[in-house]
């Protein structure tokens, strides 16, 4: 379960700064719930992550869906003991992430367009670059580092593994059974979805099918079956149609 | 030597380390989701996960009962953290609804070492594992309350009992899966060679 005041479709529409959660309503929501649950610091607010952590939370995303509160720097991440998950485009990114403390990855995707087409993009240039890499040798893996703009011994070991050392997520505009199921047979080990839920006709219907859809996500039969009588889908943006600031894939660096 | 089909329930959570365990401990590994992919293992490991979700699926998806029969019929299982929670005959601070699928006799607390931030290692002794402690991870783990007279304590930390077995299932309250240290699993790998 992951806590903001708002999801990203409602930030989208009201526009101003978004922040991390009041601590009432966290703790209220870690009181009502015995599952882990997981809350958003702005990129680079170490001490929204720092309050975070104070609270019991179980994870932090140190979320690009919040506005940045540094636009050079994230917050160090192997200073906590809760671990983080943080967004990447790419696998540079991701291997930067990982370098602060990241202790789980998802490809961004464009949050609260219900539109899918990112997070295909982000997720499969982090697995076209990783498979290029296992092709490597040792010394190409210097030059590798240096053009991922990423640490060498994690680049190495990418090259090595054939997957990153940590588990990678996908989110971003999933919306539907088959979105979630797309992103699993894509390599996503898991999926977020936030407004695709939270702004559909049923959420509670809409959520039990996406996660079917994900633990059966080579049955298409299943994912038809799960796709039925939802009722509306979340209406979505294009993305092409956003303008550059509304982006949040743009913001980490 | 006979190389057993070993299933990974695979609802939720840590299913690729427990399949890349299991086939470093030579058994045939494959993702369990269905009741004909039940039907067709030797054994079965539950791997970590979150209890409740894996409970709710598990009813969800058809497959609480078919479980529960290939576990009544003697089938070997190994459940870690999650996986000890769902071998478990009663559960505290488990959800009112959460099912388990029964095996062992004993309590399990749920959650009982914390939350997230509380998650650590220790070396663990653990009875039949020879060559030192494991590693044992332990996330958001649960310990055994209290055992019945068929119950064997396997390990203990700190005063809880973390390991234990009864017949042909086993349970940890940590992740052998998460180490590179396959003794465990070599010697589920075993019990299931044993049963057949």
């Amino acid at each position: 379960m992951c806590i903001r005041d708002r999801v990203p479709a409602d930030i989208r529409k009201d526009g101003g700064v978004a922040r991390m959660s009041d601590p009432d309503m966290i703790e209220g929501i870690i009181n009502a719930v015995s599952i882990p649950v997981m809350a958003k610091s702005r990129i680079g607010h170490f001490v929204e992550a720092q309050v975070l952590q104070s609270l019991g939370v179980d994870y932090i995303d140190e979320s690009e869906v919040l506005t940045p509160a540094d636009e050079v720097n994230h917050s160090d991440k192997w200073a906590f003991t809760t671990p983080f998950v943080c967004g990447a485009t790419n696998l540079g990114e991701a291997l930067r992430r990982i370098a602060e403390g990241a202790a789980m990855i998802r490809s961004k995707g464009e949050a609260g367009t219900g539109n899918v087409v990112e997070a295909v993009r982000h997720l499969r240039q982090i697995k076209g670059e990783i498979a290029k890499l296992r092709g490597c040798d040792n010394n190409e893996i210097y030059a590798a580092a240096k053009e991922l703009r990423a640490p060498f011994e994690l680049v190495k070991e990418v090259a090595e593994l054939g997957k990153l050392p940590v588990v990678l997520f996908s989110a971003g505009g999933v919306a539907t059974p088959a979105d979630a199921a797309l992103m699993r047979q894509l390599g996503a080990e898991g999926v977020f979805v936030g407004s695709g839920i939270f702004k559909s006709g049923d959420p509670a219907k809409r959520a039990a099918a996406i996660v079917k859809a994900t633990t059966f996500y080579d049955d298409p039969k299943i994912i038809a079956d799960a796709s039925r009588n939802l009722g509306e889908a979340m209406v979505g943006i294009n993305c092409d149609t956003l303008p550059e600031a509304e982006r949040y894939a743009n913001r980490g660096w | 030597m006979f190389t057993p089909t070993i299933g990974v329930l695979a609802l939720q959570g840590d299913v690729r380390e427990h399949l890349v365990a299991l086939a470093a401990a030579d058994a045939l590994a494959r993702p369990v989701r269905r009741p004909e992919e039940l039907a067709e293992v030797d054994g079965l490991v539950i791997p970590g996960g979150e209890s409740t979700t894996m409970s709710k699926l598990a009813v969800a998806f058809g497959m609480l009962e078919p479980l529960r029969e290939r576990v009544r019929a003697g089938m070997p299982v190994y459940g870690t953290c999650a996986g000890m929670i769902m071998l478990a005959d009663k559960l505290l601070d488990g959800r009112e609804d959460q099912e388990t699928l029964g095996g062992i006799d004993m309590i399990v607390r749920r959650n009982a070492f914390g939350r997230q931030n509380e998650s650590f290692e220790a070396s663990i002794d653990v009875t039949g594992i020879e060559g030192g402690p494991v590693e044992g991870v332990f996330i958001r783990a649960p310990w055994v309350e209290s055992t019945g007279a068929a119950t064997e304590v396997l390990a203990t930390y700190d005063g809880h009992t973390v390991a234990v077995r009864q017949g042909n299932v086993l349970a940890t309250s940590f992740h052998p899966e998460l180490t590179g240290d396959h003794r465990v699993h070599a010697l589920f790998v075993e019990m299931v060679r044993a049963a057949q």
